[in-house]
């Protein structure tokens, strides 16, 4: 801060704070206990560009701007704003000096109004008493300005997850956020809720806002970045301008090998509808309808892809196929045979496997190892027990085959799962639900939060359990990986199938405008038989 | 790390000795000597080992299986009862029939009282910390009625003294003193002792070995067959469980009253190898010595492992059985003692928390923070793990 004084400052932007005309990051190394997390990285920005950094999960992005933002001091390097030297002891430094950041996990206290979450820690400016009127002609202005529509009296658990984004980041701009890092923003949007954050950040652009994108989706860094640095393994492996990189080219870097975008699907004989849904009804946790009359088919062969904003019944809907909450009405059947209330050991046995969404919570026991994981449901049965003792040496073979098979990273069976990455527990979930050869699959988001290389590997194997003559249900909040993997797409909306296409007729503008609520055709009632 | 909790707990212990003007080095000599001194204290430690044994391996399934037992106190009470009263009823018996008949009813009573907690948990949502701790009360006044009514020792009613305890219990129903036994093993291993050192004169009961041996039983029940791994599953992660087809529900009840079982035979084996006979004078702590709260702790000492809790029981058997050679010693009040088990309690507790605090960190900072380097797989950044 000595060194740093706003007098040197060129130029204000429209929110009368500092401009950061350049921000460089030089040789940041940054240690943990036994790894190096970041090795030796320049980044640098500018007013009036958007710069993505895109890498793997665990390939150092985080932590490289928790440096930026003042929440970890790097063991090396130094941070130089508009040619100074710039100390960042503290998020609160950051923020003075013009750096805001919108976390991946919203930091709002939802039982209070938009106008109170902005305020909440500055000054108010005229103390002791709020000034909440004087916040939300603020908060209007700003959103005015770029684009960002937030009621500043909403209450802030009203809103929906995209709302809660622009609040974040009327929350940054409020604080004088001349450069902004946006870490994962669009994980949790809608095709058209992207598409408005795309207009704002363009919008800040033009403004002289300095913007850091932090993604591992290629095409929306190809959409939004004018250059893109990519990390891997601490590294940095590559920077170069979007308007000559190329999806492939960014997946080489970011993996360091070939990536294989469009999968080779082989053409399958649909067979008889294994599973069938009918008018199902169910409830949510809270006790209101979550799932109001469901009716979908899903047949041998086949992926159906269930695409949906999240929140719209597709959890309540895994749940109750999977025998793990009640249906008010309506009817599950397996190769016609009804099985609604069934516990899950039985749908175990009729050759039903699930693929949880909550991997960390229901998919596996942390402080197991991972080979008393991957007997989870079959200890058992042969060959995993003979009376009532374990086997552990046939265990043993057992995992060490599925371990190889699906390529599972681990120092041995003895490991505990909460020590392996989370495409490494999701790969484990995968062998020990696909080694039962399922009849029918519920994979519920497969691959969120799960690194390009292991994503590529668990598609690979649905579309070859798909080969296999599975039946699967693809839960999933990611449009690319249901376009790429579904024969057909249904669409729930507000616990209704708004409507399902074929693959061949999908496109993602029909397909978001569907999950938006809006029916797709007038003939294609929703919920009809498929 | 136990081992540092416990030499943090005798530390602080000597310094309260000091305060009290005594010599601790004396003192603590004392408690080693009470403790381990001869075959007859040893033989003593032994036998207050055993109920704390017996528990604490079955707090090891209850914990394991994530319910929290708190009511081996009533359990051991009913199983003794459930001895007692069934001694009392064959005393014709021969011993080969009659103990081991004793026992088992020892065992079931204690599950039935720990099974009422799991079925309450597992179907009508009662917190088990409250139910166990309820159930010991209503065993206690149980006790008391029936010690002062149907199993009251008809002489106290005739000679109208009224003392509430039962009859002394039929002499086959004595479990078999062990000193003899380990003499000729003694001697078989060449080890011939001392006219004035062997074990025979002792009152060590065949309780300790059953101990041991159900030690090792319930290790491999926990770890090697099926119904163990399910027992561990629920307690660490329920849902999980669920989702893979685990009847959650059942299994919660079969940890609770399996680990009731052990309690009971605790209390069974307590009044055929030491007492003889149940009494209700001075209340269930006269008759459990406090071994269901206590049987807790040495699990806990144990890393709620049944093998753990071996040493861990004979630890605290040792605190209980040396701690009156120490107060004879240096004249301190009895109190002292359980001061001193109490702070080794503490930092057995406090170590654990610490550990456990910092082994979570660990992963958590593993789990945040960096980028694996190749091979050494551990991490997801904080944007992978949600």
């Amino acid at each position: 801060m000595d060194s740093f004084s706003t007098d040197t400052l060129p130029k204000t932007l429209p929110t009368g704070h500092a401009r950061i005309n350049t921000m460089q990051m030089q040789g940041i190394v940054k240690h943990f206990p036994g790894v190096l997390a970041v090795d030796h990285v320049d980044f640098d920005v500018s007013a009036g560009e958007v710069h993505a950094l895109l890498g793997e999960n665990g390939a150092g992005k985080s932590t490289l701007m928790k440096i930026l933002y003042g929440l970890y001091q790097p063991n090396a390097g130094e941070i130089v704003l508009n040619g100074v030297h710039a100390a960042i002891k503290s998020p609160a430094d950051a923020i003075r000096q013009g750096i805001g950041m919108v976390h991946q996990h919203f930091m709002l206290v939802p039982s209070l109004t938009v106008a109170e979450n902005v305020a909440l820690g500055l000054r108010s400016s005229r103390e002791p008493l709020l000034d909440l009127n004087t916040v939300a002609e603020r908060i209007n202005e700003l959103a005015k300005n770029y684009g960002l529509q937030v009621d500043p009296w909403a209450p802030v658990w009203q809103l929906a997850v995209g709302e809660q984004q622009r609040v974040e980041i009327v929350k940054a701009l409020y604080r004088g956020a001349a450069l902004l890092i946006l870490d994962e923003p669009t994980a949790v949007l809608t095709p058209q809720e992207v598409t408005d954050l795309f207009d704002t950040l363009r919008h800040m652009v033009r403004d002289g806002h300095a913007l850091i994108f932090i993604s591992h989706k290629l095409h929306e860094v190809l959409a939004i970045s004018d250059r893109v640095t990519v990390l891997r393994d601490g590294r940095k492996v590559g920077k170069i301008a979007t308007r000559d990189a190329t999806k492939e080219s960014l997946a080489r870097m970011m993996v360091g090998r070939e990536v294989v975008f469009q999968y080779q699907r082989r053409a399958v004989e649909v067979g008889p509808p294994l599973l069938k849904v009918e008018n199902l009804w169910a409830h949510s946790d809270r006790g209101t309808d979550a799932l109001r009359g469901v009716n979908l088919d899903i047949r041998a062969g086949e992926i159906l892809g269930l695409a949906g904003v999240s929140g719209n019944g597709q959890r309540e809907l895994a749940q109750v196929l999977f025998g793990l909450r009640p249906a008010l009405r309506g009817e599950v059947l397996i190769d016609g045979q009804p099985v609604t209330g069934k516990q899950p050991a039985a749908l175990n046995r009729l050759g039903m496997s699930y693929i949880p969404e909550e991997r960390m919570i229901d998919g596996v026991i942390t402080d197991f190892t991972v080979a008393e994981n991957l007997i989870l449901q079959m200890h058992g049965s042969r060959p995993f027990s003979a009376s009532i003792f374990l086997r552990p040496r046939l265990i043993a073979r057992r995992c060490g085959q599925l371990i190889e098979n699906f390529n599972i990273r681990t120092p041995s069976q003895e490991t505990l799962i909460k020590s392996l990455s989370g495409g490494n527990i999701q790969k484990l979930v995968m062998a020990r639900e696909l080694s039962r050869s399922p009849r029918v699959l519920i994979a519920a988001q497969p691959t969120r939060g799960v690194d390009i290389g292991a994503t590529e590997y668990i598609h690979q194997r649905l579309l070859d359990q798909r080969a296999k003559g599975t039946a699967t249900l693809l839960i999933s909040e990611d449009l690319d990986e249901i376009l790429a993997l579904s024969d057909r797409i249904a669409v729930i909306y507000e616990g209704e199938i708004v409507g399902v296409i074929d693959r061949s007729e999908a496109d993602v503008q029909h397909l978001g405008l569907m999950m938006a609520g809006v029916r797709s055709e007038p003939d294609a009632a929703p919920g009809a038989e498929v | 790390m136990p081992v540092l909790a416990v030499v943090a707990a005798l530390l602080i212990g000597a310094v309260i000795l000091l305060l009290m003007d005594a010599d601790p080095i004396r003192a603590y000599r004392a408690l080693y000597d009470g403790a381990f001194g001869t075959k007859n204290t040893f033989a003593d430690t032994l036998i207050k080992a055993t109920p704390l044994l017996l528990v604490g391996i079955g707090i090891c399934i209850s914990f394991r299986g994530g319910v929290v037992n708190i009511g081996g106190e009533g359990q051991m009470i009913v199983g003794g009862l459930a001895a007692t009263a069934l001694a009392l009823s064959m005393p014709d018996a021969r011993a080969e029939v009659l103990i081991p008949l004793c026992l088992a009813a020892s065992f079931v009573a204690g599950a039935i009282w720990g099974g009422i907690a799991g079925v309450l948990k597992a179907y009508f949502n009662v917190n088990e910390i409250l139910s166990t701790v309820m159930l010991n009360q209503i065993a206690t006044y149980w006790m008391i009625y029936l010690m002062s009514n149907t199993l009251i020792d008809p002489e106290q009613i005739s000679a109208a003294s009224r003392i509430p305890e039962t009859d002394r219990l039929p002499r086959q129903s004595d479990l078999p003193r062990i000193g003899p036994w380990l003499d000729s093993i003694y001697e078989w291993l060449g080890l011939s002792s001392a006219e004035s050192s062997r074990w025979a004169p002792t009152l060590l009961h065949i309780g300790i070995i059953i101990g041991l041996v159900l030690a090792v039983v319930v290790w491999i029940f926990l770890w090697r067959t099926t119904v163990g791994y399910r027992i561990r599953a629920v307690g660490k992660n329920p849902r999980a469980s669920r989702y893979a087809g685990i009847r959650v529900k059942r299994y919660m009840v079969l940890s609770l009253l399996l680990s009731g079982g052990f309690a009971g035979l605790a209390g069974g084996i307590q009044v055929l190898g030491v007492r003889h006979r149940m009494s209700a004078e001075g209340g269930a702590i006269a008759f459990t010595g406090n071994a269901g709260f206590n049987g807790i702790v040495a699990a806990l000492f144990g890393k709620l492992h049944p093998l753990g809790t071996i040493p861990a029981s004979i630890l605290f058997g040792a605190l209980l059985v040396g701690g009156n050679k120490l107060q004879r010693t240096v004249q301190v009040p009895s109190a002292l003692i359980t001061v001193l088990i109490s702070l080794v309690i503490i930092f057995v507790v406090s170590s654990d928390l610490w550990s456990r605090h910092r082994a979570r960190r660990r992963v958590t900072l593993a789990a945040q923070e960096p980028a694996s380097p190749p091979g050494a797989s551990a991490a997801a950044e904080m944007d992978g793990v949600r």
